[in-house]
């Protein structure tokens, strides 16, 4: 837009300037640049992403990043500080303490993820059945406020109590500890949902159930959903940390940052290394989780935003 | 008012029900046999079958269920396997070190967070406020026993100004009592004023661009009254009901504080008894947490009326 198209500007007397051009009205602001655009104008995702495929990339490739097993003993080598030979240091039964954070990244990614898609699944599920069926709904609820009142870190210890430790089940307890707060987010939306227009518009038309959960209910939910699993990705992974440093995650066999953490503690006042390493990676790594679901809840709800 | 009170109070049965009967199934929803894997792989049958006696799995579900609810009643959490005490004995004997802990976390989180909040919502998008949001992010993502860790070194290792680790009991003196809950608490606290830091935020942001608000800066009336008395007041119901939600965070967050500072509490007696499997145990700490919780929240609810004059359900 040139200053041609301001016809006052040519009548203005000398020494007063005239306001900037702003054109006709406002241009759309467009969304340039497809995925890439994208990133530029989310940094946070960006940078909390990218940090995200860095640790998976390191947990992927754990074995081409070292070449030491990371459950070979070397008592003759065993707490050495941080060197050449041994870039972490080594715990208390020689272990390379490097290579142990190279494959303990795998168990919280895996955790992680796990936890966040199963319970957005099973949340999904019950928030769907709970915002649509009434005699359901009441039901439900009163079992979730139930559940909801046993701190989660709590309710997947006793769980763990009961079950013998593995990946599978930490998985498992840390998922139906994080079950009822997606079912509360979905029920939520999807109450608020049914009172739209477009809803009623299609009720109105006939359309069945089924078909506007899938069409109108089902799409609306995703990005609440998304940004909550994000957020529960981050919380599995810490609990994961939590279970296994108090001895009720994983088997101490299986490197995870918590179980390198859990065979440091007896050491940490002088052997602080041991402990700070997986303590290092598990903080970066729940940090970039965290913000991409900051970076997501901004671009994608706007409204939730806003609230928190 | 007293209809609201009475009818708040009574919605908290079914609540708690379903936590009785929620930890009470755990044991009957767990993959394979509790017993077996509670009595470790060493024992015997004769153990496992003793075992299962104890924990009344051989009994049907109503029957032991209905019997477990009448204990729980009678104050009975039933009996440790690896002690043979009961479980309320063994609780009572680690309460104090974690009912301190948590309220001392409580008080210094509350105090710490609340301004902070109050401070980023006023100076909104100045480095205060980027300072105050960045911490609440690092505050959700740096677990508890990592700031525990930390800040036992810096403190207590290298510059000895506080004890490294354990706890003095109330009846030795406050100043020693607290000297050991300092460290604790700020870890303890860092999620938690992390959470009600931002939720400070954000009323406030809400808050401040009410009209009172205006009207409060055109009649003359000062800064900090505006902001804590007439901005804050108003924004008090969001905060204090995270500040109540929250302390599930501060409950779970006690069990793994108190093994990194080695504080005798309730935290240490569950994770010895992960250990030892001692499923009894777990199960009365599980239960008293949760019942303290849903206590805690109800009060919370009640207070509201306090604060809000306008609440009438």
């Amino acid at each position: 837009m040139s200053t041609a198209t301001l016809p006052q500007a040519a009548v203005l007397p000398a020494g007063i300037n005239a306001a900037p051009p702003m054109g006709d009205i406002m241009p759309p602001v467009r969304a340039r640049g497809g995925f890439l655009g994208f990133l530029r104008r989310n940094p946070t995702i960006a940078f909390g992403g990218s940090l995200v495929l860095a640790m998976i990339f390191m947990a992927v490739f754990a074995p081409l990043l070292t070449s030491v097993d990371p459950t070979a003993l070397a008592p003759a080598l065993r707490t050495r500080e941080p060197s050449a030979q041994f870039w972490f240091g080594s715990d208390m039964l020689g272990r390379d303490i490097y290579s142990r954070v190279l494959y303990g990244a795998r168990v919280s990614l895996l955790v992680g993820f796990s936890v966040a898609i199963l319970a957005s699944l099973a949340g999904l599920t019950i928030g769907l059945i709970s915002g649509f069926i009434r005699v359901a709904d009441s039901i439900i609820m009163r079992i979730m406020d139930g559940m909801m009142s046993i701190p989660p870190i709590l309710l997947a210890i006793a769980l763990m109590a009961l079950t013998r430790g593995s990946v599978q089940n930490v998985i498992i307890a840390i998922t139906i500890a994080e079950i009822p707060r997606v079912s509360r987010l979905v029920r939520g939306v999807v109450l608020s949902l049914r009172e739209q227009p477009y809803v009623d518009a299609a009720v109105a038309a006939g359309t069945r159930t089924p078909r506007i959960i899938i069409r109108h209910i089902l799409p609306n939910t995703l990005a609440p959903l998304t940004v909550q699993a994000t957020y529960i990705c981050a919380s599995a992974m810490i609990t994961e940390a939590i279970l296994s440093f108090i001895g009720a995650g994983t088997p101490p066999i299986i490197p995870s940052w918590g179980n390198i953490m859990a065979e440091g503690r007896a050491l940490w006042q002088v052997k602080p290394y041991i402990v700070f390493f997986p303590a290092i990676f598990l903080s970066i790594t729940v940090l970039a989780v965290n913000l991409l679901g900051d970076g997501l809840r901004d671009a994608l709800d706007p409204r939730m935003a806003k609230r928190l | 008012m007293f209809a609201y009170f009475v009818r708040r109070v009574l919605a908290t049965i079914p609540v708690m029900a379903v936590v009785a009967l929620f930890v009470f199934s755990l044991l009957y929803l767990a993959p394979g046999d509790p017993a077996a894997i509670i009595a470790g792989d060493q024992a015997t049958p004769a153990d496992v079958e003793r075992i299962r006696a104890s924990l009344g799995l051989d009994r049907p579900y109503l029957v032991r269920f209905s019997a477990w609810v009448w204990d729980i009643l009678n104050g009975n959490l039933g009996v440790s396997i690896f002690t043979n005490l009961p479980v309320s004995t063994m609780i009572a004997q680690r309460i104090e070190p974690t009912l301190s802990l948590m309220v001392v976390t409580l008080i210094l989180a509350v105090s710490l967070a609340v301004p902070m909040g109050v401070m980023a919502a006023w100076k909104q998008g100045t480095t205060i406020d980027r300072a105050v949001m960045g911490f609440a992010v690092l505050g959700f993502s740096v677990p508890v026993f990592v700031v525990g860790y930390v800040l036992a070194y810096i403190f207590a290792l290298e510059l000895d100004w506080l004890p490294v680790q354990g706890y003095t009991p109330f009846s030795r003196g406050f100043w020693p009592w607290l000297q050991n809950l300092i460290l604790p608490a700020i870890a303890l606290g860092s999620v938690y004023i992390a959470l009600i830091a931002r939720i400070t935020r954000a009323t406030m942001l809400e808050v401040l661009q009410q009209d009172y608000i205006r009207t409060a800066k055109a009649k003359g009336v000062g800064q900090s009254s505006i902001l804590f008395v007439h901005a804050l007041k108003n924004a008090a119901v969001p905060i204090i009901t995270v500040i109540g939600i929250g302390i599930a965070l501060l409950i779970g967050g006690a069990v793994v504080t108190e093994s990194v500072f080695a504080i005798p509490g309730l935290g240490r007696l569950t994770v010895d008894a992960i250990l030892r499997r001692d499923y009894p145990v777990i199960q009365g700490v599980v239960l008293l947490f949760s019942f303290a919780y849903v206590l805690v929240n109800l009060a919370i609810d009640l207070a509201y009326t306090l604060f809000d004059p306008r609440i009438r359900y």
